[in-house]
Parts: C-alpha cells; sequence; structure tokens
C-alpha cells in the first residue's frame, strides 16, 4: 500500500504526541466579574463562556446562564438569541438545556469558574490558538462580548485577562497545561 | 385626424408601464417581521404587511393577504393567525412550533389586460374570455408576483428555500436568516426556474426617513443569475427586481414577473 508521506509524517507526529503527553489533563480558570449597573430597571444578564477555535468554531461550550427556570408563555430560552455571537456559532443548533452547562443566571459580583480537560464541558483541546469568549446580553440592557486570546498548551501555568466597558467586568484565565 | 408620431409613442409607453410591476410601480410592497431569529422550544412571529414609499412605513396601502402561503421548515404549509387589515397595514402571526426556516410570501400569478372599446380603454382581469365582441388592441398579460421574507426558529434550514419554478424568486446561496452587515451576502435569481441572468436588482436599507439618501443600490445578476449584496450596516433591507418574460403571441399572453423581499442583516 501506497502511503501519502505528508500524511504519515503527521500520523507520526500526533502518535508521539499522544505517548509524551502528560498524565494529567490540563485545567483552565476563569474568573469574571458582573458589574453592578445603576439602572432603572435591572434583570441579571444572560451570559455563554465559550471557547473557539482561529476559524470562530466553538470547541467547548463552558457555561451557559439563563432563565432555566423561567416558565410560561415566555420561556427563558426565549431570549436566548439575545446573546448573538454565541446564538450563532453554538446555540441555535443545540437542544437547550445542556447537561453540565447550562444553569441560572447570577447577581452582580465576581464568579470562579474551573474547568478540567476531557471532564464536564471542556472537551480536550488539540494544541494550537484558541480564544476564551464571554458574552452577556442584559434585558431591556446592553450586549457585550470579551475575548481573551491564548494558546494551548501553555509551557507551565499562565494567565490573560481583558476588561469589558458596560457589561462585564474583568475577565481573567488562567491555564496549567 | 393626425396624431404626432412623439406623442402616440408616449402614450403606448404609458399604456405598457400600467402592466409593468415592480419599478413601474411607485410603491414598495413588503412583508416586514419584527425580526428574522427566534430562540426556544416555540415562538411567535409577528409580521406587518404594506405597500408604501419610504421603508418601512405604513403611509400607502395595506397588503392584502389572501395569497398569503406560509411553508414551514418541512416544506409543508403553516396556517397563519390574521390579526386583521387596516388602511395601512395587514398583520398576522406565524406559529413557529418547529426548529428550523420559515418561508412567508405573498405569492400572486394570474391574468389580466387591456382593451380599447367604442375609443375608450378597459382593463380586466382574467383571460381573453373576458373581452367582449368588437373591442381592439387586446393585451393579456401572465403576471406573477412573490413579496416574501424568511423567520427561523432556532438554526437555519433549506427545505422551506427550494425554489417552485414559477415566477421570479430568489434562491439564497447564503441563508436569508445568517446574513451578517459587513459580509458579502450571495443569492441567485431565477425567472420560472431558469437564471435570470443580466437583471437588475434593488436593494435599499430600511429606515429612508432619516436620511437624504435614498439608499438604493442598483445591483445586476450574472449570467448564472447570481448577485451579491453587502449591507455595511445592520437593519431591515428590501430587496426587489422585475422581469418580462416575452411579448403576447396569439393565444401566449405576455408574462411579466416581479419579486420583493425583506431581508434582516445582523451585527455579530
Amino acid at each position: 500500500m501506497m502511503r501519502n508521506p505528508a500524511l504519515f509524517a503527521a500520523t507520526g507526529i500526533a502518535a508521539s504526541g499522544a505517548l509524551a503527553a502528560p498524565a494529567h489533563a490540563g485545567e483552565l480558570a476563569v474568573t469574571l466579574e458582573i458589574p453592578r449597573l445603576r439602572v432603572a430597571e435591572y434583570h441579571n444578564p444572560y451570559v455563554a463562556i465559550w471557547i473557539e477555535d482561529q476559524a470562530g468554531k466553538v470547541v467547548s461550550n463552558l457555561d451557559v446562564w439563563y432563565d432555566v427556570d423561567l416558565k410560561g408563555k415566555d420561556k427563558g430560552d426565549k431570549w436566548l438569541s439575545d446573546l448573538r455571537l454565541w446564538w450563532r456559532r453554538a446555540g441555535r443548533s443545540l437542544t437547550m438545556p445542556v447537561n453540565g452547562v447550562t444553569g441560572p443566571t447570577q447577581a452582580p459580583g465576581r464568579y470562579d469558574l474551573k474547568f478540567v480537560e476531557g471532564k464536564g464541558p471542556l472537551k480536550k483541546l488539540a494544541p494550537g490558538s484558541y480564544n476564551l469568549r464571554v458574552e452577556a446580553a442584559r434585558e431591556v440592557g446592553g450586549r457585550e462580548v470579551v475575548t481573551v486570546p491564548f494558546q494551548w498548551p501553555p509551557a507551565g501555568s499562565k494567565s490573560a485577562s481583558a476588561t469589558g466597558k458596560t457589561e462585564l467586568g474583568a475577565v481573567r484565565l488562567t491555564i496549567k497545561p | 385626424m393626425f396624431i404626432k408620431p412623439s406623442l402616440f409613442a408616449a402614450g403606448l409607453a404609458l399604456g405598457l408601464a400600467a402592466f409593468m410591476p415592480g419599478k413601474a410601480e411607485a410603491h414598495r410592497r413588503w412583508l416586514l417581521p419584527t425580526m428574522t431569529t427566534y430562540s426556544g422550544d416555540s415562538a411567535i412571529a409577528s409580521v406587518d404587511a404594506a405597500a408604501s414609499n419610504e421603508l418601512f412605513l405604513f403611509e400607502h396601502n395595506a397588503l392584502g393577504l389572501d395569497d398569503l402561503t406560509i411553508t414551514g421548515p418541512d416544506g409543508k404549509p403553516v396556517d397563519p393567525a390574521i390579526i386583521g387589515k387596516g388602511r395601512y397595514r395587514s398583520a398576522f402571526e406565524v406559529p413557529l412550533n418547529e426548529q428550523g426556516t420559515y418561508r412567508i410570501a405573498v405569492v400572486m400569478d394570474g391574468l389580466s389586460g387591456m382593451y380599447e372599446l367604442n375609443g375608450q380603454r378597459h382593463r380586466f382581469r382574467g383571460g381573453a374570455d373576458q373581452v367582449p365582441a368588437g373591442a381592439t388592441n387586446v393585451r393579456v398579460m401572465n403576471n406573477a408576483q412573490r413579496i416574501e421574507t424568511f423567520v427561523t426558529l432556532g438554526a437555519p434550514s433549506e427545505t422551506a428555500l427550494a425554489p417552485t419554478g414559477k415566477g421570479l424568486e430568489m434562491v439564497p446561496v447564503t441563508h436569508p436568516n445568517d446574513l451578517l452587515a459587513g459580509e458579502p451576502a450571495q443569492m441567485r435569481f431565477l425567472m420560472d426556474g431558469k437564471p435570470a441572468a443580466n437583471m437588475e436588482v434593488e436593494f435599499v436599507e430600511g429606515g429612508t426617513r432619516w436620511r437624504d439618501d435614498p439608499g438604493i443600490k442598483t445591483l445586476k445578476t450574472d449570467a448564472d443569475g447570481m448577485v451579491t449584496f453587502s449591507a455595511d450596516e445592520p437593519g431591515m433591507y428590501y430587496i426587489e427586481a422585475s422581469q418580462s418574460g416575452g411579448e403576447a403571441q396569439g393565444d401566449t399572453p405576455a408574462r411579466r414577473a416581479s419579486y420583493t423581499a425583506v431581508l434582516e442583516f445582523m451585527r455579530l
């Protein structure tokens, strides 16, 4: 059987990479702030947190906060499409709620979230460049997306952050190989 | 009696213009959904239907809904809930109970014409059997009109977008509920199922009342009927095109067709 040399080489690298992979899985911690806003009518924002590759393809949905329990004529999922970027990239092709990903909305404050590679919502990440995206949309309010680019796997523990102007405060990403 | 040739020609042109759909008709006709993308298990799309000069204002006439046809994501018809018809607008709701894309259209395809009798010009609806004996200058026209828009619950789907092969139609290449400001959107136009080549298409940004510039871009389809729209700003846009498919010959009526649609461009 003839083998394409390029393909053969690629397979070889992948195989040796798998052998060299450490026994423990990578970790990813996200700290995010939902600012307290002085407005007449305040509703907790809908928030989506996900990882996408350089082409904008979603590789992991980490968290989606919305009015999961809102019942009746206008259920909570009615406003999921207000998370416009997440909705187009991932939300519209998911069946909500997603086990282990979706949860209720949160009040203003600081939130620490931790994800382990291959466990729960954080899928195994192939080596490469990614963006952590955090999008917030608030009823009778605005919308904002904060992006933190990162490389995977990191050489040692690394952190990076970005800050929103309106709907989101500081978003900090800490990664460990 | 002598008629100046130029005046005679003008009169003839005017007579024909009365039959021309699209550009010769001063008013734009549209179906305007309040929004085009919905989430959840089910939703209700609310739609207004009107003919107007300005986009999208209710200032000329309500659009009749007798020929309203809604195609669901499975390709089957969906019954609208008609709210009613006022002086300036008709309104209805579309229940979205299946995930996917719905095509909402007012489709008309019928015969009409004109004749002269005892020096007077008359118009009629229907075929040549409507023409009384002794009439002269009989002209019968087949006029196909499609006025449409699209809404999607959940992820966009393709089934409802399949062309019917009748009249002037737009076949999306870029999904009509997946349009972004700043990204080109490709569409293909068909006349009776065949590429509508080298045809002018008007592309107009909504909100004409609040600008001095009418905001009309005139684009032309290529040999394959393809055209590329590009919206700088998010919002509701209107497209319009018309075609004539030949003059009347014997029992075969002249064929005209028009197409209009409302498309929403989103900000990502």
